[in-house]
């Protein structure tokens, strides 16, 4: 059988200027209109940008490997080996853990965290009500997860503040070894120590998703080192990407007083409103998959051993799957098959959590604020691979 | 459209002794008519007197459309369906059935593992012969406690080669391993698989390493497939608005609550992502879904409205929509 295969365009675009990670949309357009395949000159990997070529990928995992790491450089010729964690195993090695942490987090699981929840958003969205403004980012978004996430895993008070700069570390390594990653590398040592002993059984609370994965050790699924990388996969997996999605929601609907209006009378869209936003501003960005065989995607050939580069934001905007309003937020679109959660088999195990918290901002901040509005453009953080804001200040009214 | 609650006069017009307490009826039209088209996984309900009404898959091909096979296990314990068919069907027998309806679609896919327990193997062997028929890799594991108990089995190896049919008699060699036929995710593959409810719960539990989605199971107890549900319509109530939607046996809640205009946040649509989660504020679901664990089912605080509908008994179900 023959394919017709496509020369992939050279594109000689940097993903990676700093002009294109604080504003990744007019580039990734570009790049998307090279085709949905391209070869990233500047990365000399394959760049993925096409929603159909994107999910292939997502889904066919024996062809699109994890186990090369989620970064640029393939990990397995590093001369370190170290274990890998979930999001860098292929099956069997990833089944074992999966099922151990599935097992742990889940829907039933998760649901039982609405009350602990929602009281500290109660307190600290009725503060915040009584402000005529406020910094949606550093007053809410940052602050919010922070206050619920950790007590749900169980771990100690004590080396919390390491858990900001050990995600950002985790995750700009996702990315090239440039400035950025370099200074998230800074104190790198440190914050790696304080999580991982975290980490540790004796460092759990009992009642935690810590220690519901320390108990898959007893029931033999996994091994203790398995049991101390889940629980880091999901410190490190777990704050970052929550609070750019809170913040990345309110950016989007802080623009659109329409759908504030909406929102209020009709709260039960509360769900979809934040699903269409995670479609339009995706917190995680872009990660790698590597080919253990010649593929063809899109009609390009792709020679085993290829790094292809995902771009999450470009997928969840194409307009042959989204339409020609790709650009727009819309309640009334279903925006149900985005992969801001990614697809199949690595699809985000904290989903639940990730929504959880995310409504319960949403709804506390329906109920207490009539309008919501940017009080000055928004500034974006300059990250390798996840898409978020640093600061955005907000004009409020309330009924008072 | 034609009414799915109506009742179909059929005959018996073979009964077949297949295995050890295993016989297969082959039911025609009373009025000489063919049955509707129906799709693999689909079942009838065969109505026994007595207010005994008893759900069973369809095992007959596809493209036969004058005759259903179902096949019926006779169960010790049985609350009377298995043993009124077993003890007075015989071949001319009138009896009074349901058009066939499927709660266990076949979702096209490149890949299919199946895996049947004993009596499960009947909705399995139409999804074969699809899978089969569109070119599709596919395997089957099938287990039972020994050769003469595992209905249709020789038949399915003659078939299709024991390439692709791999039987499993627990008395030769052992208990299906479970670790060894799901412990490696493939990709682009689903799993169906029916069974007794002990080894479903430990495939679920195997599948939770599977992409989400790749696993679709039937559940049933021995001898009835899912008998407590109605396969009448009931009502919902939404409570948010009051209002009151009728669900018809041809739809899901999910469907007739979208089409009075009223959104629920859903993805796969198949009981299986948990997205569409409902919270019940009355009456009793009977769960059709391959999240909820058991405590949260017997609780009846949630429920799926893409796959589960009204218990029987429950007219009607009040939810926070
Ligand atoms: C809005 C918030 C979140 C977003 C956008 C997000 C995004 C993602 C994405 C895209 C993946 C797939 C990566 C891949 O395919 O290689 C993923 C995987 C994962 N996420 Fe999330 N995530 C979020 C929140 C969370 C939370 C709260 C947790 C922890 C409770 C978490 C834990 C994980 C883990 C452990 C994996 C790896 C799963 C595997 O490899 O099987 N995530 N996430």
């Amino acid at each position: 059988m023959s394919t017709p295969t496509i020369e992939p365009t050279v594109f000689s675009g940097d993903p990676y200027s700093e002009q294109n990670l604080l504003e990744p949309y007019p580039f990734l357009a570009e790049l998307q209109e090279s085709g949905s395949v391209s070869w990233l000159e500047s990365q000399q990997t394959y760049a993925v940008v096409g929603y159909a070529e994107v999910y292939e990928v997502l889904t066919d995992f024996e062809t699109y490997v994890s186990s090369g790491g989620l970064g640029p450089r393939d990990i397995r010729k590093d001369d370190a080996w170290r274990p890998p964690s979930i999001l860098e195993s292929d099956p069997p090695i990833h089944t074992l853990m999966r099922r151990a942490l599935t097992g742990v987090i889940n829907p039933g699981t998760v649901r039982g965290l609405r009350g602990e929840f929602t009281a500290p958003a109660v307190r600290i969205i009725d503060e915040l009500a009584k402000r005529t403004g406020f910094d949606a980012i550093t007053d809410l978004a940052e602050i919010y997860p922070i206050q619920v996430f950790p007590d749900a895993v169980g771990i100690p008070l004590e080396g919390r503040e390491h858990l900001l700069p050990y995600g950002n570390m985790v995750f700009n390594a996702f990315g090239p070894e440039n400035y950025i990653y370099q200074q998230a590398f800074a104190e790198g040592d440190e914050h790696a120590r304080v999580v991982m002993n975290a980490c540790k059984r004796e460092s759990l609370t009992d009642d935690g998703f810590g220690a519901g994965i320390w108990a898959k050790v007893e029931e033999g699924l996994i091994t203790e080192q398995q049991a101390t990388l889940l629980v880091r996969a999901l410190l490190s997996a777990g704050v970052d990407t929550t609070i750019f999605g809170i913040g990345n929601t309110l950016s989007v609907l802080a623009r659109r007083p329409d759908a504030w209006a909406r929102l209020r009378k009709e709260p039960s869209l509360a769900k979809f409103a934040i699903d269409e936003a995670l479609r339009l501003e995706s917190p995680f960005q872009k990660f790698h998959r590597t080919t253990t065989v010649d593929t063809f995607l899109g009609g390009v050939h792709i020679p085993a051993g290829s790094k292809v580069q995902l771009f999450i934001g470009a997928a969840n905007r194409d307009p042959k799957k989204w339409g020609n309003d790709a650009n727009e937020f819309s309640l009334e679109r279903s925006s149900s098959g985005h992969v801001a959660f990614g697809m199949g088999l690595h699809q985000c195990v904290g989903q639940p959590i990730a929504r959880l918290e995310m409504e319960i901002v949403l709804q506390q901040m329906l109920e207490k604020i009539h309008t919501l509005e940017l009080d000055g453009e928004p500034t974006p953080i300059l990250h390798n691979v996840l898409r978020g804001f640093e600061s955005m200040p907000v004009r409020i009214t309330t009924g008072n | 459209m034609t009414q799915l609650s109506e009742r179909l006069d059929v005959v018996v017009a073979e009964v077949e002794h297949v295995a050890d307490r295993v016989v297969s009826l082959v039911l025609r039209r009373f009025d000489g008519e063919q049955f509707p088209v129906w799709e693999p996984g689909a079942h009838i309900d065969v109505y026994l007197g007595d207010d005994i009404t008893r759900q069973y898959s369809l095992c007959s091909a596809l493209e036969d459309r004058d005759v259903l096979r179902i096949g019926v296990l006779h169960v010790q314990e049985s609350r009377g369906g298995s043993q009124r068919v077993h003890e007075t069907l015989v071949k001319g027998t009138p009896l009074s059935i349901s058009a066939p309806r499927n709660n266990f679609p076949l979702i096209d896919s490149r890949k299919y593992l199946f895996i049947a327990g004993g009596i499960g193997i009947t909705p399995i062997i139409p999804m074969i012969e699809n899978a089969e028929a569109n070119g599709r890799e596919w395997r089957l594991i099938y287990g039972g406690r020994s050769r003469q108990t595992m209905a249709f089995a020789q038949q399915l190896e003659d078939k299709y080669g024991s390439e692709k049919v791999n039987l499993f008699a627990e008395d030769e060699v052992g208990r299906l391993n479970l670790q060894t036929i799901l412990g490696m995710p493939r990709a682009h593959m689903l799993v169906y698989a029916c069974g007794p409810g002990g080894m479903l719960s430990a495939i679920e539990d195997f599948c939770m390493g599977w992409p989400p989605g790749a696993l679709h199971l039937e559940r049933f107890s021995a001898d009835t497939l899912g008998a407590g549900s109605v396969s009448e319509p009931f009502e919902v109530e939404l409570a948010r608005s009051g209002r009151i939607v009728k669900v018809e046996t041809t739809e899901t809640i999910l469907d007739a609550v979208e089409k009075v205009g009223v959104r629920i946040l859903s993805s796969c649509r198949a009981g299986l992502c948990g997205t569409c989660e409902t919270r019940v504020i009355s009456g009793t679901p009977d769960h059709r879904d391959a999240v909820l664990t058991e405590a949260d089912k017997d609780a009846n605080d949630v429920m799926l409205p893409c796959v589960s509908r009204s218990a029987a008994g429950c007219g009607r179900l009040v939810l926070d929509l």
